[in-house]
């Protein structure tokens, strides 16, 4: 203990320091949860008198009291969905192939590095730019298929659920893939990491038995990186509903009724508030809290549901 | 390059070899009666020092001049040997010495590393290892590999084991458990995990998790089996324990082993090889290695002099 004693270990304030940086670290917390709480708080109070089953079930109006957001929230589920069935499969294929399969030869080593340095690029690209690719390259498919009225290809009639055309037009199906491209790069970093940080050990592991590089990566690494690559992709999709701007060219601000079809026009949650906070009338103001205590919720509950399914499917044998 | 590999051919070694393979006599009586094979090495030959240590016994593995690069590094330098079948052979030698980078030769496991590259005959039971076509997948089912540290998948044990046969063929549940239980029993693990196969392998202790990697590498049914430094990680009695398991699984399989600890080599190994800064500096029966080797490098190592 004499040590502690000792005055010399004080001279040049290093505890003080020490405690002044804890003090500091607990502060800027403190300012973040403050910051959160005061929104929500806020949020809570403005949107709880227009939060009904009615306003969950409904569709939108121009009466304030009537307004519901049934379609946006449905827009939202559906070319969410598309979005997370196209790019966790495109994502973590193209991670796997980063990273698992990376090339000997010098060429293909340059144009590998090439590849990885856009996918880190893209996720710093505004989402907005990628709502005009989308348009471009979905919605209009570059004009190369014909337009909407005349579509080259169409499967079943606008009855059909089943209805697909090309090009896709302002559908859902283009929406959901914009929402895509948006998140793919996010998808692909992280679960690129994910695989990185399974031990080599195990991987030599599995190819000193006789195992085939796929066999391999889908016997030991994949597995291994499940986890890490879920909470990627858990973070990518509340992104990917939460987003505004790559929808705004391609989804509709106002829309009475829901999507029937992959084809169909669809609006979403974040654009239905927006559409109700930039009107003048003060009620739709706390309308568009309401929806945004809904978004919260719906982004709450999918995170919540992906991250159970990870603890669970990952548990007995880490 | 010259061969700094001694080639002392005294009778005084080979009355030593000879006493060697009276203790191997029943493999020594088959030989005989197969002088035309060629991979048959018969006592009457003149002693040709590379071919000299496994007389007697069957080769497994040809090596002849033998060179390796990491990048513009020069990792093996002309090594020429025969390692003997059903024989364990250890390599000792300084951290750097090449010892590992040509066992994962064998098993073409360098091909993983960057910028590595072989040249030379590498042949296992007469196959070019090296030749244009060989099915690498195939050769290291052929060949199994057990690393310096435990690496069970996350699996349970069960899973495990029955990785390696599950991979190659299809296997009913019979079988398969069959192969699980020989395999665990083999390793000498099979009274301690019988009772939780399906639980994580990683609970296992080290030594538990390295006779499992065992396990995992012989439920695939290799014919050469590699280990690198499997016991520098392990405690005295797991260590002990491995080293049974060696002696128990020499009767089966061609083992090389890679060692940092003479004992060790000594111990459990048939044959040991010598090698410094990428030079296969002596090979020969481990007794004469131990008690009368011919090279003063060797012996100082050895001794402990250095490294």
């Amino acid at each position: 203990m004499q040590s502690l004693a000792n005055p010399a270990l004080h001279r040049n304030g290093r505890f003080a320091k020490d405690k002044l940086f804890v003090i500091l670290c607990i502060a800027a917390t403190m300012l973040s949860i403050t910051m959160l709480i005061i929104l929500l708080t806020s949020i809570g109070l403005q949107g709880k008198d227009f939060l009904s089953w009615k306003f969950l079930s409904s569709a939108p109006s121009r009466k304030p009291a009537k307004a519901g957001i049934y379609p946006a929230m449905m827009g939202t589920i559906f070319a969410c969905g598309v979005c997370a069935l196209s790019a966790i499969p495109i994502g973590v294929g193209t991670a796997i192939l980063l990273e698992e399969f990376k090339p000997r030869n010098k060429h293909l080593r340059l144009i590998h590095s090439i590849i990885q340095l856009n996918i880190t690029n893209l996720a710093g690209v505004p989402s907005i730019v990628y709502g005009i690719l989308g348009l471009t390259a979905f919605a209009h498919m570059f004009g190369v298929l014909g337009t909407v009225d005349q579509p080259i290809l169409t499967i079943g009639t606008t009855e059909d659920w089943y209805h697909l055309r090309l090009p896709f037009g302002r559908s859902v199906l283009a929406g959901g893939l914009t929402l895509m491209l948006v998140i793919l790069p996010i998808i692909i970093i992280s679960s690129q990491e994910a695989l990185r940080a399974v031990p080599g050990s195990l991987r030599h592991g599995a190819l000193a038995l006789g195992c085939t590089k796929w066999q391999t990566v889908w016997s030991t690494s994949l597995p291994a990186a499940i986890p890490g690559i879920m909470t990627g992709t858990i973070l990518a999709m509340s992104r990917a509903i939460g987003e505004a701007a790559p929808l705004l060219i391609i989804a509709a601000l106002y829309l009475r009724f829901t999507p029937g079809h992959l084809m169909d026009d669809f609006s979403a949650m974040p654009l239905q508030i927006f559409n109700w906070a930039s009107r003048p009338q003060a009620d739709f103001h706390y309308v568009a809290a309401s929806g945004i205590i809904v978004l919260l919720a719906i982004l709450l509950t999918f995170n919540a549901i992906a991250i159970t399914i990870r603890q669970l499917t990952h548990r007995p044998m880490s | 390059m010259i061969m700094t590999t001694t080639m002392t051919q005294s009778t005084n070694e080979s009355e030593q070899l000879a006493t060697r393979t009276a203790a191997n006599s029943d493999t020594a009586i088959a030989n005989e009666n197969e002088l035309k094979n060629d991979d048959a090495l018969s006592l009457n030959k003149p002693v040709v020092h590379e071919r000299a240590d496994v007389v007697g016994n069957k080769v497994a593995l040809e090596v002849k001049n033998f060179n390796s690069w990491y990048g513009n590094f020069q990792a093996l330098h002309n090594i020429s040997m025969d390692i003997a079948e059903k024989c364990v052979t250890a390599f000792i030698g300084p951290s750097g010495c090449g010892k590992s980078t040509f066992l994962r030769w064998i098993n073409r496991m360098n091909d993983l590393t960057m910028g590595a590259r072989a040249e030379g005959t590498l042949k296992l039971h007469g196959r070019d290892l090296f030749a244009p076509g060989t099915d690498v997948v195939d050769l290291r089912r052929r060949v199994g590999m057990v690393f310096q540290k435990p690496n069970p998948f996350p699996k349970s044990i069960y899973a495990n084991v029955a990785f390696g046969p599950k991979l190659h063929t299809k296997i009913s549940k019979a079988n398969l458990d069959e192969i699980v239980e020989r395999s665990l029993r083999q390793a000498a693990l099979w009274d301690e995990v019988k009772d939780r196969l399906k639980q994580s392998a990683l609970g296992l202790s080290g030594g538990q998790q390295q006779r499992l990697c065992i396990a995992r590498a012989i439920a695939a049914e290799p014919e050469v089996l590699l280990m690198d430094e499997p016991c520098s990680a392990l405690d005295p009695k797991s260590t002990a324990a491995i080293e049974d398991l060696i002696d128990e699984l020499r009767k089966e399989y061609t083992i090389v082993i890679v060692t940092h600890n003479m004992q060790q080599a000594a111990r459990s190994s048939d044959y040991t090889a010598f090698m410094f800064q990428g030079d296969l500096i002596e090979y020969g029966p481990t007794r004469h290695i131990f008690t009368n080797p011919d090279n003063e490098q060797t012996e100082n190592y050895i001794t402990g002099r250095f490294g």
